[in-house]
């Protein structure tokens, strides 16, 4: 009652400790669901901010790998960003490889100066009319020369392919061949060669006159200016100035002389660099690799000497075009003194032409005269000054525009020429270039070549080892069948013969063991025989023993008939067993006939009648007096039949007794020595040792006649019927 | 001869019987005669007693097989 108590306040305090438990996580939760509330504006926040971020990474990686210009510029602003982009896409794309130029036509290096100088030279036109055409036909011959140039190169090239197409040639031919192209080839080059020397020595020298002339032209103008500026300025009394014009026109033929020297050589070195030009032109079209360097050192060359003729020419023009300003000038100023004179002559047509003797002749009116027209002349000037200056600011801006066309045209000219100097300089780097690419190009070809042959001779030897294994392999197969077809036939044949011989050996040995197994089945039948006849004499001695029984005196021990027979029948397992299933007993001591059994038998009875009262429970002294009463009182019949079945009934002692007293009567000890064996109590310590007995001699004669049974079948078997 | 022992064994009580009850009526004699005045009762006892004996060890004898023997097993 107690404990129950005790149990439900447990249960009820647990209940409680419970309650409050739950109700705590409750506001443990609650605390956490708000703060969870808080946290999950912050978690968003955070999550959107990360997936803000990620989302520009994203992006611009996409667009990085769209655009690769964009890519480069984050890569260049932001650090570390390359990494990234590797990371992310792989390496960046190569920069465009710029497009190509393809390499125009060059434009031929005109030798137009020739023209202009011929232009401004005072030559006959003649002339000009000769060096017109030099520098028509100049332009198309120098258009031509780099037209050929990859002509020629396109042609060596596929003569090369066409070469292979050809039908092999043999070796030696081929070098001999190469050797003679090599031969021509050096003949024409040492030709070439030798041409390009003349022609550049002889254009060089011609250059380096013409040069020296125009030079020489260039100081002659230039000294012809000075004298003519200062004949011009200077204010000389008349004997020198005299002087000063006859120097000053010694000075002009000088120029003019120097001037036609000038154009002279400058014409000639033109011809000679026309022929260098043609020359390398034909050495061009020669095709001849070797002469190539050659060829473009002379283009080099040549192309220097122009450079500098031309820049002799511009300055010859420069000082060309002072000098005509000068020389303007100087016209000016005596157009003016022409006039004033011719006024002066107008005025006072009586004094002479030349003023300047003048100087003590004159009149008082002839002065007053000329000082009317000198104040007249003076008025007329200052008025034309007055003009001069209104029209001065236009004809400064006139004579500007002028110079200002001029300068341009000299301009022009200088970036015209600048410019053809330029190409030619980039075009002689190309063919600089182009050279050096081409000697690689064929070193390479050759090696490609022998390469090629050396795999031609690799695949044909593979080709033929092919082949040959394969014959090889053929012929092997062809002979083994063969082969193998005559080993079977061999084989099939001596098989055959092997059968047949066999076949009939077999036979005749077959034939052979049936005989010997025949003989040797007939002498085992007779040892057999033999065995057995010795088997039933023993077991004959051995029944005879039997006999030897006396009235109460067992036989004689067995055993040396046992012995006997064990000895005669040693391999005989069946007679071995039965000779050593005999008892000890009877082979030592021997066996008691059935008669003594019988006679003892009724001894037996008489006492087992007479205690068959007498067992573990009744065994006194009383009980022996009663079961005697009962012996000598109970009558009954000595024998009786016995059933086919016991009855319980019938396991009475003296019921027993009268079965087994019928059963000896007739012989029949076995039943009887059963009929004993159900005797119980004292009856059966009684009979113990007739049983005993008669076991003894039951065992003993059967193993007797069994063992001479067999030893008659033996015999029987063994004996054959005549 | 388990047959022969059965009758051993009444030879043996036979003898017995007698020998014991010519002692007893012997000592009964001897007795009466010696301590009891010539009474007829030790006789009667003596032989009695003889007779007794002689009966008791017959019929041991003669069951002995039947009796149980039991040994002490020895306490080691």
């Amino acid at each position: 009652m107690l404990r129950v108590c005790w149990k439900g306040a447990h249960a009820a305090a647990r209940q409680c400790v419970c309650g409050k438990v739950k109700a705590h996580p409750l506001q443990h939760c609650r605390r956490y669901t708000t703060a969870g509330g808080s946290g999950s504006t912050a978690g968003k926040i955070v999550a959107a901010s990360l997936l803000t971020v990620g989302g520009g990474l994203g992006g611009t990686i996409l667009y990085a790998k769209w655009d690769p210009k964009f890519r480069s510029n984050i890569e260049k602003s932001v650090p570390y960003s390359d990494q990234l982009f590797e990371m992310a896409l792989g390496p960046p794309p190569p920069p465009l490889v710029p497009l190509q130029k393809k390499p125009g036509k060059i434009e031929p290096l005109q030798i137009s100066s020739l023209s202009e100088a011929s232009k401004e030279s005072k030559q006959p036109k003649a002339k000009a009319k000769k060096s017109d055409p030099a520098p028509a036909e100049a332009p198309p011959a120098v258009e031509e020369a780099p037209a050929p140039t990859p002509q020629t190169l396109e042609g060596e090239e596929s003569k090369d392919h066409h070469e292979p197409a050809l039908k092999e040639r043999p070796a030696e031919e081929v070098s001999a061949r190469l050797a003679q192209q090599d031969k021509a080839e050096q003949d024409a080059l040492s030709a070439l060669t030798a041409g390009l020397e003349e022609s550049l020595g002889s254009s060089a020298k011609t250059t380096l006159q013409a040069i020296g002339a125009q030079e020489a032209a260039l100081t002659a103008i230039a000294r012809h200016t000075n004298k003519l500026k200062e004949a011009m300025d200077s204010e000389t009394p008349p004997d020198e100035k005299s002087t000063q014009w006859k120097a000053l026109n010694e000075a002009l033929s000088d120029r003019a002389r120097a001037m036609e020297e000038a154009e002279e050589a400058l014409l000639k070195a033109k011809g000679e660099l026309e022929k260098l030009r043609g020359m390398i032109n034909s050495a061009k079209q020669s095709k001849i690799d070797a002469a190539r360097p050659q060829i473009l050192a002379a283009e080099e060359n040549f192309h220097s000497m122009i450079v500098d003729l031309d820049k002799v020419v511009t300055k010859v023009q420069t000082a060309q075009t002072e000098a005509k300003i000068v020389s303007q000038y100087s016209e000016l100023v005596n157009e003016a003194k022409a006039q004033f004179q011719q006024e002066l002559a107008n005025i006072t047509p009586e004094i002479q032409a030349n003023w300047k003797g003048l100087s003590g002749k004159l009149s008082a009116d002839d002065l007053n005269s000329l000082i009317a027209h000198a104040h007249r002349r003076i008025d007329q000037l200052n008025r034309e000054l007055a003009e001069q200056r209104v029209r001065e600011q236009i004809h400064i801006e006139a004579a500007l525009e002028q110079l200002k066309l001029e300068d341009q045209k000299a301009l022009e000219r200088a970036v015209v020429s600048a410019l053809e100097h330029r190409r030619e300089d980039m075009r002689l780097e190309q063919e600089k270039k182009v050279q050096e690419v081409r000697e690689v190009m064929e070193a390479e070809m050759r090696t490609q070549l022998r390469r090629q042959a050396a795999a031609h001779t690799d695949h044909l030897r593979d080709v033929l080892k092919v082949q040959e294994q394969e014959l090889r392999e053929e012929a092997q197969e062809i002979l083994n069948s063969k082969m193998m077809e005559q080993e079977t036939h061999y084989r099939r044949i001596t098989q055959e013969q092997l059968d047949t011989f066999t076949l009939d050996m077999s036979a005749a040995y077959a034939r052979l063991k049936g005989i010997e197994e025949a003989i040797d089945s007939h002498v085992i039948a007779e040892e057999e025989a033999r065995k057995a006849h010795q088997l039933w004499l023993s077991v004959e001695a051995l029944n005879y023993t039997l006999k030897s029984a006396g009235a109460d005196s067992p036989t004689e021990p067995l055993e040396g008939a046992v012995r006997a027979i064990k000895e005669n029948c040693a391999e005989n397992e069946f007679a071995q067993a039965l000779a050593t299933a005999l008892p000890e007993e009877s082979l030592s001591r021997g066996i008691y006939s059935e008669a003594s059994l019988r006679a003892r038998f009724y001894d037996i009875r008489r006492l087992a009648r007479r205690v068959a009262l007498i067992d573990e429970t009744r065994n006194s002294l009383y009980q022996y007096f009663l079961s005697f009463l009962q012996s000598v009182l109970l009558f009954e019949r000595e024998q009786v039949a016995p059933p086919a079945k016991l009855a319980p009934e019938d396991l009475d002692t003296f019921r027993l007794l009268a079965y087994a007293t019928y059963s000896i009567e007739r012989g029949d000890l076995e039943l009887a020595a059963k009929f004993v064996n159900q005797l119980r109590g004292e009856s059966q310590r009684v009979a113990q040792d007739w049983l005993k007995e008669a076991r003894l001699t039951l065992e003993t004669k059967q193993v007797i006649g069994l063992l001479s049974a067999y030893a008659n079948a033996v015999g029987l078997g063994t004996t054959q019927a005549p | 001869m388990s047959e022969k022992e059965l009758g051993q064994k009444w030879d043996r009580c036979l003898a017995d019987c007698a020998v014991k009850l010519g002692t007893g009526l012997g000592l009964g004699i001897v007795f009466s005669v010696v301590f009891f005045k010539r009474r007829t009762w030790p006789i009667v006892f003596g032989t009695g007693l003889g007779l007794g004996m002689a009966y008791s060890n017959c019929q041991n004898d003669l069951r002995s097989h039947y009796v149980l023997h039991s040994k002490v097993a020895k306490e080691e």
